[in-house]
Protein backbone atom coordinates (compact mmCIF):
# COMPACT_ATOMS: atom_id res chain seq x y z
CA UNK A 1 0.00 0.00 0.00
CA UNK A 2 1.35 3.25 -0.37
CA UNK A 3 -0.69 6.33 0.24
CA UNK A 4 0.19 10.07 0.37
CA UNK A 5 -1.21 11.82 3.06
CA UNK A 6 -3.32 14.72 1.53
CA UNK A 7 -3.56 18.77 2.82
CA UNK A 8 -0.61 20.27 4.58
CA UNK A 9 1.78 17.49 3.80
CA UNK A 10 4.85 19.00 4.99
CA UNK A 11 3.69 18.68 8.49
CA UNK A 12 2.40 15.74 7.93
CA UNK A 13 4.98 12.82 10.25
CA UNK A 14 4.81 9.05 10.41
CA UNK A 15 6.75 6.35 12.28
CA UNK A 16 7.16 3.27 11.55
CA UNK A 17 6.27 0.27 13.77
CA UNK A 18 8.38 -2.83 13.07
CA UNK A 19 5.87 -5.68 12.13
CA UNK A 20 2.73 -3.52 12.97
CA UNK A 21 1.13 -0.01 11.42
CA UNK A 22 2.38 3.13 10.61
CA UNK A 23 1.37 5.91 13.03
CA UNK A 24 0.68 8.93 11.25
CA UNK A 25 0.53 12.19 12.82
CA UNK A 26 -0.98 15.62 11.54
CA UNK A 27 -2.66 14.98 9.05
CA UNK A 28 -6.66 15.81 8.10
CA UNK A 29 -7.07 12.78 6.30
CA UNK A 30 -5.50 9.41 4.94
CA UNK A 31 -5.58 8.49 1.00
CA UNK A 32 -5.36 4.47 0.77
CA UNK A 33 -4.43 3.01 -2.01
CA UNK A 34 -7.71 2.81 -3.75
CA UNK A 35 -7.61 6.54 -3.80
CA UNK A 36 -10.64 6.94 -1.23
CA UNK A 37 -9.84 9.79 1.40
CA UNK A 38 -10.68 8.78 5.19
CA UNK A 39 -11.00 11.64 7.53
CA UNK A 40 -8.64 11.21 10.43
CA UNK A 41 -10.59 12.23 13.61
CA UNK A 42 -7.59 12.02 16.25
CA UNK A 43 -4.40 13.17 17.05
CA UNK A 44 -2.32 9.92 16.18
CA UNK A 45 -3.87 7.23 13.87
CA UNK A 46 -2.69 3.66 13.17
CA UNK A 47 -2.31 2.62 9.15
CA UNK A 48 -2.89 -0.69 8.59
CA UNK A 49 0.19 -2.38 6.73
CA UNK A 50 -0.75 -5.96 6.95
CA UNK A 51 -3.54 -5.58 5.22
CA UNK A 52 -5.22 -8.13 7.54
CA UNK A 53 -7.49 -5.18 8.96
CA UNK A 54 -10.81 -5.45 9.30
CA UNK A 55 -11.23 -1.30 9.47
CA UNK A 56 -9.11 -0.67 6.61
CA UNK A 57 -7.30 1.78 6.27
CA UNK A 58 -7.09 1.93 10.29
CA UNK A 59 -5.19 -0.98 12.24
CA UNK A 60 -7.02 -2.95 14.41
CA UNK A 61 -4.37 -5.01 16.32
CA UNK A 62 -5.07 -8.06 13.70
CA UNK A 63 -1.44 -7.75 12.56
CA UNK A 64 -0.16 -9.31 15.91
CA UNK A 65 -2.04 -12.56 15.17
CA UNK A 66 -0.35 -12.68 11.75
CA UNK A 67 2.94 -12.10 12.63
CA UNK A 68 2.28 -14.77 16.01
CA UNK A 69 1.54 -17.63 13.98
CA UNK A 70 3.58 -17.45 10.93
CA UNK A 71 6.55 -18.38 12.59
CA UNK A 72 5.10 -21.45 14.41
CA UNK A 73 4.54 -23.18 11.43
CA UNK A 74 7.09 -26.29 11.74
CA UNK B 1 -19.61 9.76 46.04
CA UNK B 2 -20.64 8.38 49.80
CA UNK B 3 -18.74 6.54 51.87
CA UNK B 4 -18.91 2.47 51.57
CA UNK B 5 -20.28 0.50 53.87
CA UNK B 6 -16.75 -1.12 55.58
CA UNK B 7 -16.16 -5.06 54.96
CA UNK B 8 -14.11 -6.04 58.00
CA UNK B 9 -12.00 -4.21 60.78
CA UNK B 10 -9.65 -2.42 58.38
CA UNK B 11 -12.03 -0.94 56.20
CA UNK B 12 -13.94 0.26 59.21
CA UNK B 13 -10.99 2.01 60.75
CA UNK B 14 -10.70 3.80 57.34
CA UNK B 15 -14.23 4.28 57.37
CA UNK B 16 -14.43 5.78 60.76
CA UNK B 17 -11.33 8.27 60.84
CA UNK B 18 -12.72 9.23 57.39
CA UNK B 19 -16.03 10.53 58.53
CA UNK B 20 -14.29 11.97 61.36
CA UNK B 21 -16.11 9.77 63.97
CA UNK B 22 -12.94 8.62 65.20
CA UNK B 23 -9.69 10.75 65.55
CA UNK B 24 -6.02 9.30 64.28
CA UNK B 25 -5.05 9.53 68.10
CA UNK B 26 -7.29 6.96 69.05
CA UNK B 27 -6.95 4.19 66.41
CA UNK B 28 -4.73 1.60 66.80
CA UNK B 29 -3.40 0.81 63.53
CA UNK B 30 -0.49 -0.92 64.17
CA UNK B 31 -3.05 -3.95 65.75
CA UNK B 32 -5.22 -3.54 62.70
CA UNK B 33 -2.52 -3.33 60.03
CA UNK B 34 -0.85 -6.39 61.74
CA UNK B 35 -3.38 -8.71 61.30
CA UNK B 36 -2.77 -11.72 60.01
CA UNK B 37 -3.38 -11.30 56.23
CA UNK B 38 -1.55 -14.02 53.86
CA UNK B 39 0.40 -12.55 51.36
CA UNK B 40 -1.63 -14.61 48.61
CA UNK B 41 -5.17 -13.55 49.47
CA UNK B 42 -4.38 -9.82 49.52
CA UNK B 43 -6.32 -9.83 45.94
CA UNK B 44 -9.47 -11.53 47.87
CA UNK B 45 -9.57 -9.95 50.58
CA UNK B 46 -11.92 -7.64 50.00
CA UNK B 47 -11.43 -5.88 53.56
CA UNK B 48 -8.30 -4.82 52.78
CA UNK B 49 -8.74 -3.83 49.16
CA UNK B 50 -11.96 -1.34 49.99
CA UNK B 51 -9.78 -0.11 52.99
CA UNK B 52 -6.88 1.22 50.35
CA UNK B 53 -9.49 1.89 47.70
CA UNK B 54 -10.76 4.41 50.32
CA UNK B 55 -7.50 6.10 50.84
CA UNK B 56 -6.62 6.38 47.13
CA UNK B 57 -9.83 7.74 46.26
CA UNK B 58 -8.60 11.14 48.41
CA UNK B 59 -6.80 11.66 45.45
CA UNK B 60 -9.13 11.41 42.65
CA UNK B 61 -12.53 12.62 43.95
CA UNK B 62 -12.95 12.01 47.40
CA UNK B 63 -16.48 11.56 49.56
CA UNK B 64 -19.05 13.64 50.19
CA UNK B 65 -18.30 14.97 54.01
CA UNK B 66 -15.17 13.53 54.13
CA UNK B 67 -13.02 16.99 55.06
CA UNK B 68 -10.90 17.09 52.07
CA UNK B 69 -7.57 17.64 53.84
CA UNK B 70 -7.09 14.23 54.87
CA UNK B 71 -5.94 13.39 51.48
CA UNK B 72 -2.70 14.32 53.03
CA UNK B 73 -3.47 13.15 56.93
CA UNK B 74 0.06 12.33 57.94
CA UNK B 75 -1.25 8.85 59.55
CA UNK B 76 -3.26 8.26 57.33
CA UNK B 77 -0.43 8.24 54.41
CA UNK B 78 1.59 6.53 56.80
CA UNK B 79 -1.18 3.55 57.22
CA UNK B 80 -1.53 3.71 53.65
CA UNK B 81 1.88 3.22 53.51
CA UNK B 82 2.11 -0.23 55.24
CA UNK B 83 -0.97 -1.27 53.13
CA UNK B 84 0.64 -0.42 49.78
CA UNK B 85 3.93 -2.05 51.27
CA UNK B 86 2.32 -5.51 51.04
CA UNK B 87 0.49 -5.11 48.34
CA UNK B 88 3.66 -4.49 46.49
CA UNK B 89 6.04 -6.97 47.78
CA UNK B 90 2.75 -9.68 46.81
CA UNK B 91 2.79 -8.45 43.34
CA UNK B 92 6.27 -8.25 42.97
CA UNK B 93 5.89 -12.14 44.04
CA UNK B 94 3.39 -12.82 41.77
CA UNK B 95 5.54 -11.13 38.55
CA UNK B 96 9.10 -12.06 39.62
CA UNK B 97 9.24 -15.17 36.99
CA UNK B 98 7.62 -13.33 34.65
CA UNK B 99 10.23 -10.49 34.62
CA UNK B 100 13.15 -13.22 34.75
CA UNK B 101 11.72 -14.94 31.45
CA UNK B 102 11.36 -11.70 29.75
CA UNK B 103 14.91 -10.70 30.69
CA UNK B 104 16.31 -14.19 29.26
CA UNK B 105 14.70 -13.57 26.33
CA UNK B 106 16.78 -10.80 25.75
CA UNK B 107 16.81 -8.82 22.48
CA UNK B 108 16.16 -4.81 22.36
CA UNK B 109 13.37 -3.25 25.30
CA UNK B 110 10.63 -3.33 23.01
CA UNK B 111 10.64 -7.14 22.28
CA UNK B 112 11.22 -8.20 25.45
CA UNK B 113 8.17 -6.00 26.89
CA UNK B 114 5.91 -6.65 24.19
CA UNK B 115 7.11 -10.75 24.53
CA UNK B 116 5.60 -10.27 28.00
CA UNK B 117 2.79 -8.95 27.14
CA UNK B 118 2.43 -11.66 24.51
CA UNK B 119 2.62 -14.15 26.76
CA UNK B 120 0.76 -13.32 29.35
CA UNK B 121 -2.05 -12.03 27.01
CA UNK B 122 -5.62 -14.26 28.32
CA UNK B 123 -8.17 -12.83 26.93
CA UNK B 124 -10.62 -15.77 28.13
CA UNK B 125 -13.29 -12.95 29.63
CA UNK B 126 -13.38 -11.00 26.28
CA UNK B 127 -14.35 -14.34 24.50
CA UNK B 128 -16.76 -15.56 27.03
CA UNK B 129 -18.62 -11.76 26.42
CA UNK B 130 -18.60 -12.81 22.67
CA UNK B 131 -19.74 -16.38 22.71
CA UNK B 132 -21.68 -17.13 25.93
CA UNK B 133 -22.80 -14.20 28.52
CA UNK B 134 -26.44 -12.97 28.76
CA UNK B 135 -27.51 -9.50 29.05
CA UNK B 136 -27.77 -9.83 32.73
CA UNK B 137 -23.59 -10.59 32.63
CA UNK B 138 -23.07 -8.25 30.40
CA UNK B 139 -24.25 -5.54 33.01
CA UNK B 140 -22.56 -7.32 35.91
CA UNK B 141 -19.22 -6.47 33.65
CA UNK B 142 -19.89 -3.03 33.06
CA UNK B 143 -20.87 -2.45 36.79
CA UNK B 144 -17.75 -3.63 37.60
CA UNK B 145 -15.72 -1.88 34.89
CA UNK B 146 -17.26 1.19 35.90
CA UNK B 147 -15.50 1.59 39.04
CA UNK B 148 -12.42 2.32 36.72
CA UNK B 149 -13.75 3.74 33.42
CA UNK B 150 -15.64 6.10 34.70
CA UNK B 151 -12.28 7.84 36.09
CA UNK B 152 -10.45 6.07 32.87
CA UNK B 153 -6.60 7.33 32.20
CA UNK B 154 -6.97 9.53 35.63
CA UNK B 155 -4.26 7.43 37.57
CA UNK B 156 -1.67 7.68 34.48
CA UNK B 157 -1.89 11.72 34.94
CA UNK B 158 -0.31 11.52 37.89
CA UNK B 159 2.89 10.22 36.09
CA UNK B 160 3.33 13.34 33.87
CA UNK B 161 4.97 15.54 35.82
CA UNK B 162 7.52 12.58 36.97
CA UNK B 163 8.65 11.75 33.58
CA UNK B 164 10.67 13.81 30.50
CA UNK B 165 11.17 14.26 27.65
CA UNK B 166 10.17 11.68 24.49
CA UNK B 167 8.10 9.88 26.75
CA UNK B 168 6.49 12.80 28.22
CA UNK B 169 5.12 14.03 25.06
CA UNK B 170 3.81 10.43 24.21
CA UNK B 171 2.31 9.91 26.83
CA UNK B 172 0.49 13.54 27.24
CA UNK B 173 -0.61 12.58 23.42
CA UNK B 174 -1.99 9.19 24.71
CA UNK B 175 -4.05 11.30 27.35
CA UNK B 176 -5.20 13.44 24.99
CA UNK B 177 -7.13 10.94 22.92
CA UNK B 178 -8.37 9.48 25.80
CA UNK B 179 -9.60 13.05 27.73
CA UNK B 180 -11.32 13.50 23.80
CA UNK B 181 -8.76 15.04 21.29
CA UNK B 182 -10.75 18.50 22.25
CA UNK B 183 -13.83 17.17 22.39
CA UNK B 184 -16.40 16.69 25.50
CA UNK B 185 -18.29 14.67 23.91
CA UNK B 186 -15.28 12.16 23.29
CA UNK B 187 -13.96 11.97 26.58
CA UNK B 188 -13.35 7.93 26.87
CA UNK B 189 -14.64 8.11 31.16
CA UNK B 190 -18.26 9.62 29.37
CA UNK B 191 -18.36 7.14 26.67
CA UNK B 192 -18.50 4.47 29.10
CA UNK B 193 -21.35 6.70 31.27
CA UNK B 194 -23.21 6.79 27.83
CA UNK B 195 -22.68 2.75 27.45
CA UNK B 196 -23.76 2.48 31.04
CA UNK B 197 -27.39 4.52 30.81
CA UNK B 198 -28.34 3.31 27.37
CA UNK B 199 -28.10 -0.55 29.52
CA UNK B 200 -30.21 1.57 31.90
CA UNK B 201 -27.46 1.10 35.07
CA UNK B 202 -26.14 4.04 36.87
CA UNK B 203 -23.23 5.95 35.16
CA UNK B 204 -22.76 8.12 38.19
CA UNK B 205 -19.60 8.38 39.49
CA UNK B 206 -18.59 5.39 42.33
CA UNK B 207 -22.29 4.04 42.15
CA UNK B 208 -21.78 0.54 41.92
CA UNK B 209 -18.56 0.91 44.96
CA UNK B 210 -20.83 -1.05 47.32
CA UNK B 211 -20.73 -4.46 45.00
CA UNK B 212 -17.61 -3.89 43.54
CA UNK B 213 -15.61 -7.46 44.67
CA UNK B 214 -12.26 -7.89 45.84
CA UNK B 215 -10.18 -8.49 43.01
CA UNK B 216 -12.09 -5.51 41.01
CA UNK B 217 -11.25 -3.29 43.78
CA UNK B 218 -7.43 -4.91 43.22
CA UNK B 219 -7.43 -3.95 39.81
CA UNK B 220 -7.62 -0.43 40.71
CA UNK B 221 -5.63 0.00 43.67
CA UNK B 222 -2.82 -1.38 41.31
CA UNK B 223 -2.94 1.11 38.84
CA UNK B 224 -3.13 3.98 41.63
CA UNK B 225 -0.17 1.98 43.80
CA UNK B 226 1.45 2.22 40.53
CA UNK B 227 0.85 6.14 39.67
CA UNK B 228 0.63 7.78 42.69
CA UNK B 229 4.49 7.06 43.67
CA UNK B 230 7.26 8.17 41.52
CA UNK B 231 9.20 5.58 42.41
CA UNK B 232 6.80 3.35 40.72
CA UNK B 233 6.37 5.41 37.55
CA UNK B 234 8.30 3.18 35.76
CA UNK B 235 5.69 0.66 36.95
CA UNK B 236 2.77 2.34 35.88
CA UNK B 237 3.65 2.96 32.56
CA UNK B 238 4.42 -0.62 32.19
CA UNK B 239 1.22 -1.48 33.60
CA UNK B 240 -0.50 1.16 30.96
CA UNK B 241 1.50 -0.34 28.04
CA UNK B 242 0.03 -4.20 28.82
CA UNK B 243 -2.93 -2.69 29.31
CA UNK B 244 -3.51 -0.76 26.02
CA UNK B 245 -1.59 -3.73 24.28
CA UNK B 246 -4.16 -5.73 25.19
CA UNK B 247 -7.58 -3.83 24.67
CA UNK B 248 -7.76 -3.95 20.93
CA UNK B 249 -8.72 -7.55 20.26
CA UNK B 250 -10.83 -7.83 22.78
CA UNK B 251 -12.71 -5.32 22.65
CA UNK B 252 -13.40 -6.46 18.92
CA UNK B 253 -15.26 -9.69 20.59
CA UNK B 254 -16.99 -7.97 22.98
CA UNK B 255 -18.45 -5.97 20.46
CA UNK B 256 -19.49 -9.16 18.62
CA UNK B 257 -21.22 -10.28 22.06
CA UNK B 258 -22.76 -6.95 22.43
CA UNK B 259 -24.36 -7.46 18.40
CA UNK B 260 -25.32 -11.11 19.77
CA UNK B 261 -27.23 -10.02 22.44
CA UNK B 262 -28.50 -6.53 21.13
CA UNK B 263 -27.32 -4.45 22.75
CA UNK B 264 -27.90 -0.74 22.60
CA UNK B 265 -26.09 1.38 20.00
CA UNK B 266 -24.27 3.95 23.04
CA UNK B 267 -22.63 0.41 24.53
CA UNK B 268 -21.39 -0.58 21.54
CA UNK B 269 -19.64 3.12 20.42
CA UNK B 270 -17.31 2.64 23.97
CA UNK B 271 -15.83 -0.98 22.37
CA UNK B 272 -15.92 0.52 18.92
CA UNK B 273 -14.12 3.49 19.61
CA UNK B 274 -11.42 1.57 21.73
CA UNK B 275 -10.89 -0.92 18.81
CA UNK B 276 -8.86 1.62 16.79
CA UNK B 277 -8.20 3.82 19.41
CA UNK B 278 -5.82 1.21 21.51
CA UNK B 279 -4.50 0.27 18.67
CA UNK B 280 -2.92 2.92 18.46
CA UNK B 281 -2.03 3.55 21.59
CA UNK B 282 -0.32 -0.16 22.21
CA UNK B 283 2.41 1.55 19.77
CA UNK B 284 2.70 4.47 21.82
CA UNK B 285 2.74 3.38 25.14
CA UNK B 286 4.99 0.60 24.33
CA UNK B 287 7.31 2.43 22.14
CA UNK B 288 6.90 5.81 22.96
CA UNK B 289 6.49 6.23 25.96
CA UNK B 290 7.91 2.64 27.58
CA UNK B 291 10.63 2.56 25.22
CA UNK B 292 11.83 6.02 24.98
CA UNK B 293 11.69 6.15 29.35
CA UNK B 294 13.85 3.25 29.62
CA UNK B 295 16.12 4.94 26.73
CA UNK B 296 16.59 7.71 29.29
CA UNK B 297 16.53 5.85 32.83
CA UNK B 298 17.84 2.23 31.98
CA UNK B 299 17.20 1.53 35.58
CA UNK B 300 13.57 1.71 34.95
CA UNK B 301 13.65 -1.09 32.41
CA UNK B 302 12.32 -3.70 35.07
CA UNK B 303 10.08 -1.80 36.64
CA UNK B 304 8.42 -1.57 33.64
CA UNK B 305 8.26 -4.73 32.96
CA UNK B 306 6.96 -5.68 36.98
CA UNK B 307 3.98 -2.94 35.50
CA UNK B 308 3.02 -5.05 32.80
CA UNK B 309 2.71 -8.21 34.14
CA UNK B 310 1.40 -7.11 37.17
CA UNK B 311 -1.18 -5.43 34.73
CA UNK B 312 -1.86 -8.89 33.17
CA UNK B 313 -1.76 -11.07 35.84
CA UNK B 314 -3.90 -8.94 38.34
CA UNK B 315 -6.38 -8.74 35.18
CA UNK B 316 -6.56 -12.63 34.61
CA UNK B 317 -6.97 -13.26 38.51
CA UNK B 318 -10.48 -10.59 38.58
CA UNK B 319 -11.52 -11.91 34.98
CA UNK B 320 -11.49 -15.57 36.37
CA UNK B 321 -13.32 -14.68 39.41
CA UNK B 322 -16.27 -13.04 37.50
CA UNK B 323 -16.58 -16.14 35.23
CA UNK B 324 -16.50 -17.82 37.84
CA UNK B 325 -18.91 -16.58 39.94
CA UNK B 326 -21.19 -16.76 36.82
CA UNK B 327 -19.87 -20.48 35.99
CA UNK B 328 -21.60 -21.01 39.49
CA UNK B 329 -24.47 -19.48 39.25
CA UNK B 330 -25.58 -21.12 36.07
CA UNK B 331 -24.99 -24.11 38.02
CA UNK B 332 -26.99 -23.14 40.71
CA UNK B 333 -29.62 -21.83 38.14
CA UNK B 334 -29.31 -25.04 36.29
CA UNK B 335 -32.38 -27.25 36.15
CA UNK B 336 -31.99 -30.58 38.19
S1 LIG C 1 -1.01 -3.36 10.90
FE1 LIG C 1 -2.31 -3.64 12.59
S2 LIG C 1 -3.95 -4.70 11.72
FE2 LIG C 1 -2.65 -4.41 10.03
FE1 LIG D 1 -9.81 4.74 26.53
FE1 LIG E 1 -6.50 3.56 25.39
Amino acid sequence: MSEVPTADAQDVRTQACPGGPLLVRGAATWVDSDGIEHPVTRPVVAVCRCERSQRLPWCDGTHKFVTRTAPSVA
Amino acid sequence: MQLPAPRGPLSQQVRLVLSGRATQGSMDWSSVTSLPRPADRILHDEDFQLALWMLFELHYRGFDSVDPDLEWDPLLIHSRGMLEASLESLLRDLTADDVRRANRAGGCFTNRLSGLIDELDGGSLATFLQRRATSEQFADFMRRRSIYHLKESDPQSFVLPRIDGPAKVALAELQYDEYGAGRADRLHAGLFADALDALGLDSTYGAYIEEADATTLAVNNVMSLFALRRRLRGASLGHLAAFEATSSAPCRRILSGIERLGLPAATARYFDEHVEADAVHEQLAIRSICAAMVEGEPGLADDVLFGAATCLRVEAIASETLVETWESHQLVEAPA
